[in-house]
Order: C-alpha cells, then sequence, then structure tokens
C-alpha cells in the first residue's frame, strides 16, 4: 500500500474501474456533441445554416451519420493486410481514449468519504504519456493506409508519419516551457502552478506553438494532409467504410478534444477560475468542459478559414519556424527561471 | 530575320525588324507588383497577419444570419417577366376561351412541343370567341425549352408563360399538359418579386 501511495496510487480498485467507464462514456457523448458543433458552425462560418433536417435544429444529425456508418457492410479491398486493415482503426480510437484519460476535470475531490481524483490517471509524467499515445497513434494512421493497399492511403498514411514527427518535436519543445516553470510534469501539478496566473500569459509563445502543432498532431485543416480530398481522394482512410471509418472518425474528433482539453488544462488555467473565484467543487469539470468547447471552436473556426498547405510548406513551416521558435522560448523560459530562482 | 530553332528572339528586336510599334496595355491596366519572397521572420509575421485577417473575416459571416432559402418551405420569388409553365387563358367576361386554334404557336416553337387540333365553334358548342377552337392543346413541357416564342406568337395572348417552374414529375408522360391543365389556376402559387427586391 505504502508503495502505491507512493506513486499517487490512493483510491480504491473500484473507482478506477468506475472512472475508466466514466471517461469512456464521457469521450463517447462529448464525439457527437463536436461533430454536430463542427457542422453547425462551419454551416454559420459560410453564412448558411448546416444540418437542420434530422431532429430539432439537426440535433440528431450525428446519430443518423453513426447509425448510416454502422449499418455498413465492413468492406475490405482485396489488395488489403487483413488483421492489420481490422487492427489499424482500434489503434486509433484506443489511443485517443487512452489520451483522454489523463485530462484532469478537478482536483482530488471527497465524494461520499472517498477521495477521488477527477482524472482517469495523473501520472508523474503527464506529458510524457501524452506523447507516448500520440506516437503509437499515428500508428493507427500509418498501418491503416499501408494495410490498405492502395497508393492514396499509402500516400496519405506517409505524408502523415512525416506531419506528426515534424510537429511532434515542437509540440514537445513548447511544453517544455511550462514545464520548466511549473517544476512539475504532473498535469495536476501544473493546473495547481497556475494560481497565480494562466501559463497562457507568460508562455504565449509555448501556447501558440502548442496550438498550431496541435493542429497538424490531430491532422485538422489547415494540416490536413493526410486526408487531402482534392488530390488523394481521403488519404490513409480511402479504403475504409462502415463502423471502421466509423471508428477513424471518432478516433480524430476525439483527437481534436484530446488536444483542447491539454491546451485547457496547462495554458488556459484547467479548473480554476480567474480573479480568485472559488466555485464548489462540482463546478470543476464544467469549467474544464467549457474552456475545452472554446479551443474546440477555435478548431473549427481555423478549419472555416484557412486553405490546406501545400507540402512543402508544411515541412519548411514545420522545421524552419516552429522549432526553432520552440527551441528560443523554452531556452530563454529556463534562463529566466534560473535567473529570478536565486 | 533568321528563325533558326534555339535562336534567342527578343520581342524589342522583334517589333524593330518588324518595324511595327509596341503594343501598349492602356491607361486602365491595373499592375500588380510582387514583394520579394519574405523570409523567415518576415513570413511568419506575415502569416500572422494574414491568418488573422482571415479569421476576422469568417467571424463576421458567423455573427450575421445565414443567407440559406430553405428551398422547400420558402420558395425564391421570381420577376414578373419570369417565363416558367405555359397557361392558357380566357375571357374574363364571357368565359370564352382565347385560343382560336390557329397554330401559329406551334409553328414557332422551335421545340416542336405544342400539338394543336382545331376544330369549328357551333352555337350549341361555343367554346372560344372566334370562329374555331382547339379541340386539343397540348403542350410537351419535357421538351419544352421555355423561350416564350409561342407567347410573342399568339395574336389573342391566349397563352403566357406562367411562373411555376417546379415541374418534375415520375413520369414522362405526366409532363404533357393538355387544354385543362393549362386553362386550370396553379395548385400552388409562386411567389413574386417585389419592385426593389
Amino acid at each position: 500500500m505504502s508503495m502505491l501511495a507512493l506513486v499517487g496510487y490512493y483510491e480504491p480498485w473500484w473507482i478506477q474501474i468506475i472512472k475508466a467507464i466514466v471517461i469512456f462514456a464521457v469521450g463517447l457523448q462529448l464525439v457527437p456533441i463536436v461533430l454536430l458543433a463542427e457542422r453547425k458552425l462551419l454551416g454559420r462560418f459560410q453564412a448558411r445554416y448546416g444540418p437542420n433536417r434530422v431532429g430539432p435544429y439537426g440535433a440528431l444529425q450525428p446519430l443518423a451519420d453513426i447509425l448510416k456508418l454502422l449499418t455498413k457492410e465492413q468492406f475490405r479491398p482485396s489488395t488489403s493486410a487483413g488483421l492489420l486493415f481490422a487492427l489499424a482503426p482500434i489503434i486509433s480510437i484506443v489511443t485517443a481514449v487512452a489520451a483522454f484519460a489523463i485530462i484532469p476535470f478537478g482536483p482530488v475531490l471527497d465524494i461520499f468519504g472517498t477521495p477521488v481524483g477527477l482524472y482517469g490517471v495523473d501520472p508523474s509524467v503527464g506529458p510524457l504519456y501524452l506523447f507516448a499515445f500520440g506516437a503509437i497513434a499515428f500508428y493507427g494512421i500509418m498501418l491503416g493506409g499501408w494495410s490498405s493497399g492502395s497508393k492514396y492511403s499509402f500516400l496519405g498514411a506517409m505524408r502523415g508519419a512525416a506531419q506528426l514527427i515534424s510537429y511532434e518535436v515542437a509540440q514537445g519543445l513548447a511544453l517544455v516551457g511550462v514545464i520548466i516553470t511549473a517544476q512539475t510534469l504532473s498535469l495536476t501539478g501544473i493546473v495547481t502552478a497556475q494560481k497565480g496566473m494562466w501559463y497562457v500569459v507568460p508562455q504565449v509563445v509555448g501556447f501558440l506553438i502548442f496550438l498550431v502543432a496541435g493542429f497538424a498532431e490531430t491532422n485538422r485543416a489547415p494540416f490536413d494532409l493526410t486526408e487531402a480530398d482534392a488530390e488523394l481522394v481521403g488519404g490513409y482512410n480511402t479504403e475504409y467504410g462502415g463502423g471502421r471509418f466509423a471508428s477513424y472518425y471518432f478516433a480524430e474528433y476525439l483527437n481534436v478534444l484530446v488536444v483542447s482539453g491539454i491546451v485547457a488544462t496547462v495554458f488556459l488555467g484547467g479548473w480554476l477560475l480567474p480573479f480568485g473565484i472559488h466555485p464548489p467543487g462540482w463546478v470543476d469539470p464544467f469549467v474544464v468542459l467549457f474552456k475545452m468547447g472554446l479551443i474546440t471552436f477555435l478548431f473549427i473556426w481555423v478549419r472555416a478559414t484557412l486553405p490546406r498547405l501545400r507540402y512543402d510548406q508544411l515541412m519548411s513551416f514545420g522545421w524552419k519556424v516552429l522549432l526553432p521558435l520552440a527551441t528560443l522560448n523554452a531556452l530563454v523560459t529556463a534562463i529566466v527561471v534560473v535567473a529570478t530562482h536565486q | 530575320m533568321s528563325a533558326e530553332p534555339g535562336d534567342e528572339q527578343h520581342p524589342e528586336a522583334l517589333t524593330a525588324a518588324l518595324n511595327v510599334t509596341a503594343w501598349s496595355p492602356g491607361e486602365d491596366v491595373i499592375e500588380v507588383k510582387r514583394t520579394p519572397a519574405p523570409g523567415a521572420a518576415r513570413g511568419t509575421w506575415r502569416t500572422f497577419r494574414e491568418t488573422a485577417r482571415g479569421l476576422m473575416t469568417t467571424f463576421g459571416r458567423f455573427t450575421e444570419a445565414p443567407v440559406t432559402v430553405e428551398y422547400p418551405e420558402e420558395k425564391t420569388p421570381v420577376y414578373p417577366r419570369f417565363r416558367g409553365r405555359h397557361k392558357l387563358h380566357r375571357f374574363e367576361d364571357s368565359g370564352l376561351e382565347k385560343c382560336v386554334g390557329c397554330s401559329l404557336c406551334a409553328a414557332a416553337c422551335p421545340a416542336d412541343c405544342i400539338r394543336v387540333v382545331a376544330d369549328e365553334n357551333t352555337p350549341e358548342n361555343r367554346v372560344s370567341a372566334g370562329e374555331r377552337y382547339a379541340a386539343v392543346y397540348e403542350i410537351n413541357l419535357s421538351r419544352c425549352i421555355f423561350c416564350g416564342y409561342c407567347e410573342i406568337a399568339c395574336p389573342f395572348d391566349a397563352i403566357t408563360m406562367g411562373h411555376d417552374y417546379e415541374l418534375s414529375d415520375y413520369d414522362r408522360s405526366d409532363l404533357i399538359f393538355t387544354k385543362e391543365m393549362l386553362l386550370a389556376e396553379p395548385l400552388e402559387r409562386t411567389p413574386l418579386r417585389n419592385e426593389g427586391e
């Protein structure tokens, strides 16, 4: 027991199981909301309504979409590598849900006499956990594209690979500044370290780099070269249909939520409210959800605005602009922290 | 001038050799000067600025109301001279048909979609104001090109182009409109555009 307490494991095993179910359920409920929000908002950004036929204000549109996909035949091209073809969407979805587990929705609360942390896990190496699953998520795309046995899927997957490798470096370095300032790798620790001021203010460069790299990591516009429909048909998921395609879709939107959650946690103060307002503990998850919503809105806003980058622009932006900026940011932060701590 | 392949031919030298004056683009031509390709720092700043500008543009659309016309429920109003489905007319006082079965519309029709079979009016059966009337008057709307020549050809204004544009059907034969259908008032009225709209 003392060993477990040392690594921060103070909850009974059944609470861990309940939390795992809740996190999956919450993710499952948030994704259709984001799906609908994206289509509605994209419509509004283009001065049209978006879906408004299924249910009141089109509220049942994601349900109709998912039902349509799930009732379709599981189609597999004869050139595909069977097992990997089936496995790839599962990898994508598992890593997305696993990454969702570390987003803290609140501090440790006392629920009916049992201390419960409002997060899946709070590893002492939070960002490393995140990047580990981000790196595995890339196998989902890579294997999916390769095992399809189609040139478009393969090209999409190759682009995805290059893109993820390029931007993960900048993303990681952007977080280093925060970690140096907070002096901890635990995400709840980073949130509590933001009591005085959210890191979006002192780490504004890191915030912007992380956000831009986040767009690239989730393969969202303007970095959606992996699924550039005009040139690659659909990229890595060209040959997918039905439930497997739905899993890829689910994973993509869950990844958007994960990046939103990480940005909200690391840069926007997590469950903290500005001006020293301290609401009761049950409000905290809603504060985090609200901040996630803001970032998701930004994701959709950017998608409605920016055209897709050319491949060489993507590469030169990642390596020539973001990476030096992120390195400089980490360096300057380190110097400032050392200078002010003496 | 020799025109060997691979020879450098400068436009100035060419115009001088041919003894013609160079073409001048005129005064209303806008010249676009391209700025030199920006370096990393300036390029980043320019990208950032232009991105922000683009975001504000889309946000402007976001705050406005959608411009969508939700078609089956609300219809785009048509102009008064819109050429939709044809109408046949009667005299308002006597109720007699204006069409006298002269077949001028059929003769004017470039798509050959009008069929008129005339018959004599008798004192017992008086259908039109003239000597003859159209016993059969059919327009095949699947062939009609809505040019309005029939309307112009008609000496009695018996046929005019109406405002209906929802003419799709499940069967081609249902698109052959008979005289009764053309004389009847359309089931659904098409909204008319007001002046200045």
